[in-house]
């Protein structure tokens, strides 16, 4: 399955990767071969199998609703790009 | 053309935990930016979720009291879109399998009509932070936004309605109701203000009689049961006035501003979302058994519902009258002292409901804030039952505990000497001295026609009433009156 | 010192034959003269070393050390070092100091081992030749022209040149036993919820599992005993109790039955090859095992079954950074959609964006079903292929992989053909089992692996089997010449 330079910028855009131009071209043919590979899956049925999503067959477990976890704000901004006032800092946003 | 509204309505209820969902990190509100932002709420290379058991057992509880299927197991996917105040770039919800299926709620939006408003589902999910639109700026001097992670990972049950919504009214009357049940449950606290519901319409016009739903749009950022009825109404004309000048309604997101009170595009939400809903790998299935959900089941509180029901059956009341008094907790609650205290319901309906919550309105207090508890209201009541009093004493007594004038309605009773008078001698040396100093109206009422009379006391009663400032018992004047005017 | 493995370390520890700190400062010698050709470590901690070397020699003095106290060892960067920088190989985290302990380094840190440093990798684990790091590529001790695997390639390096006697390795396609085979060393892949992911940077969460990487299966074992157990911090993980791993490694291998897939020998295993992995088989059947053809009948599709699942996974676990809280932001955005695109954009390597693209595209609107539910109904045919033969046998052997470690830049510009090199590995990871790659020949000096399968939870069967082979044979005491 051949994929279009317009899917993969569809699809970069909603993975919100900045993608050069120069290197659409590459990402399409790698794109198709990978989803040429994939597609050996197509022909197999699998009519009664239901999906695996976890490989052990285990259910969430519950954790006891308590307050454990302590302010440590400037511990973790310390890896953090921009901010002020204890916020984190992004460009505008328009809602 | 007659328009009919066609309204579905999705409810944020934040629940009323101790820690997030996911992580151990407080949910209290109004702290310091960040500062209970945890490495998991912070969505830090690395973290994990781990469940949190209240979440799971408020959302039961929520599902057993609208009468729900419950999702013995649900599914906990990840809805994936870029927003900063989304820390892992996905919020953690339910999709396919939510915890909480089908369920009916009931509402009277007005005396006698009443409504069953299917709800679709309802499931858990994590909320996002909040964005600070305050000026900051960056070294380029341009405006910045602040981002505050606190409120991420904060529970939240969403509560999905089925279109059966057909006007702002219902719509209020339906969110009243939802509220009523998870404060009852103790779910929530329901403070609309703190945020603790928050509420997206789906609203749709068209034709009356026509079967097919016309195009929606959402409204978003609805928080104040004050603002729900105007958004949705503003956006119901918007509508209307749109198609009746040809145009056609768009499928879109609107935000509502209160201080214009209208409804604008969102322009966040301009392009088509694709959310790339799938499981959540980090979750596992959440599997509930019967045992569990009978546990919860005992522990269940009388619900708003049966509490209105068990009024109508066993207090007498009128369906209308139960509807309000059960409406909320604490109204159930304040009237069921106030009855326990008088023994006698509708005596204590028509108080609370009357006086009570005149006076309440007035001021724009909550009942679990009225300057008179239902100790004092009860034993005013109970006053006015053994005729210690009479009505319009009772009143006085009403306005002076509401001032804090006194602790308690006897005591009131005592200093004011509103003691009611139901001795006949003094009340009749009262209507004498009446009678007395007034011959003049004597003498006419006297020659009136017998049809006319009956008006014509009502002067001696005032009289008589003012004499004894308002001490003596109504209906024993009335008696004496007659007699004594022959 | 160096040529000793873990058991022989923590025995010459507790004899008193050396120090922790005399120990440390060997292998923080060996990592300064010798890793510039290898560029196997991304950050090393001499400081931090010697403080934990010097503690572990003080608990030992007030006789409470345990059993690998003083040890050291090196942990992959993609585990969360408290206080130290955890980069995931990649240009997004170059500057990302932890804030916290991933369990498994709080778990080593319990035990009482020093941390040497963290090893280089591919890029968020996205590889299986190390060429995909921002902070280079990390050749193979053996041959400086090969790749050392990945995407564990650093720790297996580090191990194979004598660097660290161990290092920990996580595996979602092969990532600890593809590069233990490359490199001569032995790496265990545990089952799926044996140990804690918490503070292990997630690439595909339901695939991911962190395990040891040594020269032996005992050592392997020693640093498993401390890696395995119960995290109430990880919702995958398993409540179940964990044994000895050591006591388990003396048991006869007499009735063992061992499978070998027909599929795991087809014509993309060379000759040479098979001989070899036929050789170590042999060396079970003198062991007393016996030795049966089986089928795993859905083999090939685990590779497309994989190749949807992982970068399904990744794609929305990679969406956190975003340069907003931490980690990379570009230069001068200028909105946010510009902050996003190019901060990731410039942030990511080529190969974690392309998997991040391909999972985007396989969790959208209308390819859903066809993709990835479709990836996960095979995931489950798969398991239960091994469900089956583990009715028949008691572990399942072959080739860890095809061939070999190929050349460096020879698969890089076609990753398809870098897809096919996990073959052998991928499906261990969809069914949750654990597999173990020993050292078992050598083809033009570049190791052999041969790997081990067992059902859910067996590690001490498959630890046992690999240890009485290794008493059986001495591959893995070669070492290769670069590191002397």
């Amino acid at each position: 399955m051949a994929l279009e330079r317009s899917d993969v910028e569809k699809v970069a855009h909603l993975a919100r990767l900045k993608i050069e131009d120069n290197d659409i071209p590459e990402y399409t043919r790698n794109l198709s071969s990978i989803l040429e590979l994939v597609n050996q899956m197509q022909s197999v049925d699998i009519e009664g199998t239901d999906p695996l999503a976890h490989p052990l067959d285990a259910t969430q477990r519950l954790r006891h609703d308590e307050v454990t976890e302590s302010n440590q704000r400037e511990h973790f901004q310390q890896n953090a790009p921009a901010t002020e006032a204890g916020l984190f800092l992004v460009p505008k946003v328009i809602e | 053309m007659e328009w009919e509204a066609v309204i579905g309505l999705e409810i944020h209820v934040q629940l009323a935990t101790q820690s997030k969902i996911f992580s151990g990190a407080s949910i209290a509100f109004g702290s310091e930016p960040n500062t209970q932002a945890c490495a998991i709420d912070l969505g830090l290379p690395g973290i994990l979720p781990v469940l949190n058991e209240s979440a799971v057992e408020m959302a039961v509880k929520f599902g057993l009291g609208v009468e729900a299927e419950i999702g013995m197991k649900s599914v906990f996917e990840r809805k994936n879109y870029f927003y900063p105040d989304l820390p892992k770039g996905y919020q953690t919800t339910q999709n396919d399998l939510p915890i909480v299926g089908t369920g009916i709620i009931e509402v009277e939006p007005e005396e006698g009509k009443i409504r069953q408003i299917r709800i679709h589902h309802a499931h858990l999910e994590e909320d996002a932070g909040k964005s600070l639109h305050e000026t900051y700026t960056d070294d380029h001097g341009r405006g910045m936004t602040g981002i505050d992670l606190n409120r991420a990972g904060t529970p939240l049950l969403e509560i999905v309605s089925e279109p059966d919504i057909r006007s702002a009214k219902e719509a209020i009357a339906y969110i009243k109701a939802i509220h009523s049940i998870v404060t009852y449950l103790g779910i929530s606290d329901g403070n609309m203000a703190e945020g603790s519901m928050r509420c997206d319409a789906n609203v749709s016009v068209r034709p009356k009689g026509q079967e097919e739903y016309g195009t929606r749009a959402e409204v978003k950022n609805i928080n104040s049961f004050k603002f729900i009825e105007k958004a949705i109404n503003h956006e119901i004309e918007r509508q209307i006035e749109l198609i009746e000048d040809g145009g056609r309604v768009k499928q879109e997101t609107r935000l509502y501003d209160s201080e214009k009170n209208e409804t604008r595009p969102m322009r966040s939400k301009e392009e088509a979302n694709d959310y790339r809903y799938f499981p959540c790998p980090d979750l596992l299935p959440v599997e509930l058994d019967e045992a569990y959900i009978e546990h919860i089941r005992s522990e269940m509180p009388e619900l708003p519902k049966q509490k209105k029901q068990r009024f109508i059956d066993e207090l007498g009341l009128s369906s209308y009258d139960a509807g309000v008094l059960s409406a909320t907790r604490p109204m159930a609650e304040y009237f069921e002292q106030v009855k326990d205290r008088c023994n006698d319901a509708k005596l204590a309906a028509n108080w609370v409901m009357g006086e009570l919550a005149g006076q309440l309105n007035k001021e724009g207090l909550d009942i679990e804030n009225s300057p008179v508890s239902a100790q004092q209201l009860g034993d005013l009541v109970a006053r006015v039952m053994d005729n210690t009093i009479n009505g319009k004493a009772a009143k006085q007594v009403f306005a002076a505990l509401w001032a804090g004038e006194g602790a308690t309605a006897d005591d009131i009773i005592d200093a004011k000497g509103l003691k009611q008078v139901t001795d006949t001698g003094a009340i009749a040396a009262v209507v004498d001295e009446v009678l007395a100093s007034n011959p003049q109206q004597v003498e006419q009422y006297q020659a009136a026609p017998e049809d006319k009379r009956g008006k014509m006391v009502g002067f001696f009663v005032g009289q008589v009433m003012k004499a004894s400032k308002g001490t003596a018992n109504p209906q024993m004047v009335n008696q004496l009156l007659k007699e004594k005017l022959g | 010192m160096h040529n000793k493995t873990i058991a022989e370390l923590a025995k010459g520890l507790a004899d008193g034959d050396f120090s922790s700190v005399e120990l440390t400062r060997h292998f923080l010698g060996r990592i300064d003269a010798l890793d510039s050709q290898y560029n196997s470590f991304i950050t090393v901690t001499p400081e931090q070393a010697l403080a934990q070397a010097k503690a572990a020699d003080e608990t030992r003095a007030s006789g409470h050390a345990k059993a690998l106290t003083g040890v050291p060892m090196a942990h992959k960067d993609i585990f969360c070092t408290n206080g130290v920088l955890t980069t995931c190989a990649s240009k997004m985290l170059a500057n990302f100091v932890a804030p916290y302990d991933a369990t498994v380094v709080s778990n080593f840190n319990h035990a009482g081992m020093v941390s040497l440093g963290k090893t280089n990798m591919d890029e968020f684990a996205m590889g299986s030749s190390n060429e995909n790091s921002y902070f280079g590529a990390v050749k193979n001790p053996w041959d400086l022209k090969a790749v050392p695997g990945g995407s564990s390639g650093g720790s297996a390096a580090a191990v194979a040149a004598r660097l660290a006697p161990g290092a920990t390795g996580t595996d979602t396609g092969g990532s600890i036993r593809q590069p233990a085979a490359f490199c001569g060393i032995t790496g265990l892949k545990p089952t799926y919820g044996r140990v804690s992911r918490w503070g292990m940077v997630a690439y595909a969460s339901s695939l991911d599992q962190g395990g040891p990487m040594a020269r032996t299966a005992e050592d392997c074992a020693l640093m498993l005993n401390e890696m395995a157990g119960f995290d109430p911090k990880d919702s995958t993980s398993l409540k179940k109790s964990v044994p000895d791993y050591t006591e388990g490694l003396d048991q006869p291998l007499s009735g063992l039955r061992i499978g070998l897939p027909k599929e795991y020998f087809g014509k993309e295993l060379s000759a040479e090859m098979s001989d070899a992995i036929m050789a170590s088989v042999k060396e079970f059947e003198k062991l007393g095992a016996t030795i049966q053809e089986i089928s795993l009948p859905n083999t090939m599709l685990a590779i497309p079954s994989y190749y949807i699942i992982a970068p399904a996974e990744a794609s929305s676990n990679l969406s956190r950074f975003d340069g907003v809280r931490y980690g990379y932001r570009c230069e001068n955005p200028e909105n946010l959609e510009d902050l996003y695109k190019r901060s990731r954009g410039e942030g990511f390597g080529k190969e974690v964006q392309r998997r991040i693209l391909v999972g985007t595209y396989a969790l959208s609107e209308g390819y859903y079903d066809a993709y990835y539910r479709k990836a996960q109904r095979i995931r489950r045919l798969i398991q239960q292929d091994f469900l089956n033969a583990f009715n028949e046998v008691d572990l399942i052997m072959g080739p860890t992989t095809p061939t070999p470690a190929f050349d460096l830049g020879s698969n890089s510009d076609d990753p398809v053909q870098m897809y096919m090199e996990d073959i052998y590995t991928l499906a261990v990871n969809l069914a949750g089992l654990p597999g173990i790659s020993v050292p078992a020949g050598q083809i033009n000096g570049r190791p052999v692996g041969l790997q081990i399968l067992a059902g859910h939870f067996k590690e001490s069967q498959l630890l046992n089997a690999a240890h009485q082979f290794q008493k059986a044979t001495n591959w893995h005491q070669l070492a290769p010449s670069s590191g002397e």
